[in-house]
């Protein structure tokens, strides 16, 4: 009688595992067949480019995450804690971005920010980079959120912040060392997804002519198939591995009062 | 000049009065329980005391300083909670220090301090361990030096016992109030656990439906109660109808056997039916001279390891008596049906408002709603 679920599970696994790995060795068959062996990885680690534009995509996925971790923390703290009613409210604000394509979204932001505006961001590279890490925050709202959300649910935040407050902490301190800390898993959740989601965006990227690493992607895409499919593997080893150093920070980033008694 | 002073403390959560005029004086020193079933308000004034909720009228004064609007980390009260409120993510030592670290103490005063106040609640050897590593009765003894830590001008305690299993709490009830007769500190401490208010309260406050019923020693509060619901709420009760034969003399009927109380009825007349009470320790088995003798039927005999309980009822069904014996294996325990004779003395008698035992009676019994 135990088996069958357990067969079922099995089932599911390897499915999924199919689903995952087969077009990742799609790609690394396919890219093994540039000539010379292992060509078009030389190449990729070659070009200049390649490195400009992925650490731009990490400089801006990095600026994504701080921006709104500091924008949804407090949010989802302070509607958990004050005004449960507006959760609803909060939550459908979140999904916006799966409503709204980015392509609409990016004309918005161009349209608004661009030309004799008061903010006209969209008129300078640094003011169409600003616009970028917006957009971007924007389209992580959703998975940061429903992290941070999870994770507030997770801890009595209510006796936390009671209790902090009767030990002297502010707002700042209740938020920073209290609450941050308990949510690191979520947070680090919604890091990755929001990480992910920026460095393999492509839509804003190209209409806000930003040197992305999605676009740069597409670029090569059109005359050196091998070297496209390197690239996209070798973007996808640098991701993990950056989610790995990500895990790692958030792991070992905690404060001790040693005690010795007697 | 009392330490801590409540005057007129109201709290209203929309139509809903959760506190009506509450009024306490409480001295340096003292351990005050508020005492009362769930939903009386005594949380809700704790927190009042603690910042948390802010009071519709009324102030707050501690120490002769009024923080009625302090808010609740500037008031310099030390709060120990129900789930205890350790912060997960922070060592043992590390979660004692931190209000001390809030106040920028030096590093080697908060090691000695927390190093001082593990040593009081006899752990010692935790500092370095997490909350998740600690039993829920460590939890609560770290939460408690938590709190001790700031050296707080009141201690708050809200029902700190009520997650743990019945042994830890006897012994830790115990240690708590040994700590606080150690540092000296004020305490208010809310239970609903009328045993847990007795055994460690200087004063209790009997509160019911928001309003405090009686305040008083655990002595005055179980033996002198001022209302029915005291008289019930504190204590096993058994509530019996009487007849006054001679309101002068306090002689009664109670299921046609003549009683004495040891005080003249007053407000009642011959004939009148009146509310009696009967604390269950003061009644004994068999008769005996000089004391009130009444007879009945045993009911039902509950084995409760020390002691054994014996429900009787009168032959007539004007009510039933619940007295407890201790478990002697020397003493024959009544059978099931065997007519018994109990006796009590004439002080035992206490006159009860017919009203409020009945109001009491359907706030505890949820089936009566």
């Amino acid at each position: 009688m135990r088996r069958l679920p357990r067969l079922g599970w099995w089932l599911v696994f390897i499915i999924g595992f199919l689903y995952f790995f087969v077009p990742l060795y799609g790609t690394l068959d396919f890219s093994l067949k540039s000539k010379p062996f292992l060509s078009a990885y030389t190449a990729v680690l070659a070009d200049s480019q390649f490195v400009a534009t992925l650490g731009y995509s990490f400089i801006a996925g990095i600026l994504t995450i701080i921006i709104s971790i500091l924008i949804i923390v407090p949010t989802a703290f302070w509607v958990r804690l004050k005004y449960p009613q507006l959760r609803p409210f909060i939550e459908f604000i979140t999904l916006l971005p799966f409503v709204i394509p980015p392509v609409i979204l990016v004309y918005g932001l161009l349209n608004t920010y661009s030309g004799g505006t008061l903010l006209p961001l969209g008129d300078s590279d640094t003011g169409l980079n600003v616009l970028l890490v917006a957009a971007y925050v924007v389209l992580s709202f959703p998975y940061m959120y429903r992290a941070v959300d999870t994770g507030l649910r997770a801890i009595d935040i209510h006796s936390l912040t009671e209790a902090s407050q009767s030990l002297g902490a502010g707002w700042g301190r209740i938020l920073f060392q209290v609450i941050l800390p308990n949510l690191r898993t979520s947070l680090l959740s919604g890091a990755f997804l929001s990480l992910a989601i920026v460095v393999g965006e492509f839509t804003i990227a190209t209409f806000m002519s930003r040197p992305a690493f999605a676009p740069y992607l597409g670029i090569v895409g059109d005359s050196k198939p091998y070297e496209q499919a390197a690239l996209s593997l070798i973007s996808f080893g640098i991701t993990w591995l950056a989610m790995i150093i990500i895990a790692l920070i958030g792991r070992n980033s905690r404060s001790k009062i040693k005690v010795t008694v007697g | 000049m009392p330490f801590l002073e409540l005057t007129g403390v109201q709290k209203r959560f929309g139509e809903f009065a959760a506190v009506h005029n509450f009024d306490l004086k409480a001295d340096a020193g003292e351990f005050v329980s508020f005492l009362g079933p769930s939903g009386c308000g005594k949380t809700t004034t704790l927190r009042m005391i603690a910042g948390f909720e802010r009071p519709t009228a009324g102030t707050i004064v501690v120490n002769g300083a009024d923080i009625t609007n302090t808010p609740p980390n500037k008031r310099n009260v030390g709060m120990v909670f129900q789930s205890y409120a350790l912060f997960p993510n922070m060592t043992v030592a590390d979660n004692v220090g931190f209000g001390l670290k809030i106040r920028k103490q030096p590093k080697d005063k908060i090691r000695k301090r927390v190093g001082e106040l593990l040593e009081l609640i006899h752990l010692p050897d935790k500092a370095g361990r997490y909350p998740w590593q600690l039993s829920g009765g460590q939890q609560q003894r770290v939460a408690l030096a938590r709190a001790l830590a700031i050296e707080p001008q009141v201690l708050l305690l809200d029902e700190p016992l009520s997650a743990l299993d019945a042994k830890i709490r006897v012994s830790l009830r115990n240690e708590i109030r040994a700590i606080q007769r150690q540092l000296g500190i004020t305490t208010v401490y809310v239970t609903h656990d009328q045993e847990e208010a007795l055994s460690l309260s200087d004063r209790i406050v009997v509160m019911s439906e928001g309003r405090v019923e009686q305040i008083g020693t655990p002595f005055q509060i179980y033996n002198f109660p001022s209302t029915g619901f005291v008289a019930r709420f504190v204590g096993t009760l058994n509530v019996l109808p009487a007849k006054v034969v001679d309101a002068a003399a306090g002689t009664l009927e109670v299921a046609g056997q003549p009683i004495r109380a040891s005080k003249p009825i007053t407000g009642s007349h011959a004939g009148d039916m009146i509310t009696i009470a009967l604390r269950p320790e003061i009644i004994e088995l068999g008769a005996r001279d000089g004391l009130n003798n009444v007879t009945g039927i045993v009911d039902d005999v509950t084995f409760l390891g020390s002691i054994v309980r014996v429900r009787v009822k009168f032959t007539d069904g004007s009510g039933v008596i619940s007295f407890d014996t201790f478990n002697n294996p020397n003493l024959a325990v009544p059978d099931r049906g065997t007519s018994i004779t109990i006796s009590f003395p004439p002080e035992a008698c206490l006159v009860i408002d017919q009203a409020e035992v009945a109001a009491a009676s359907a706030s505890e019994d949820p089936d009566a709603a």
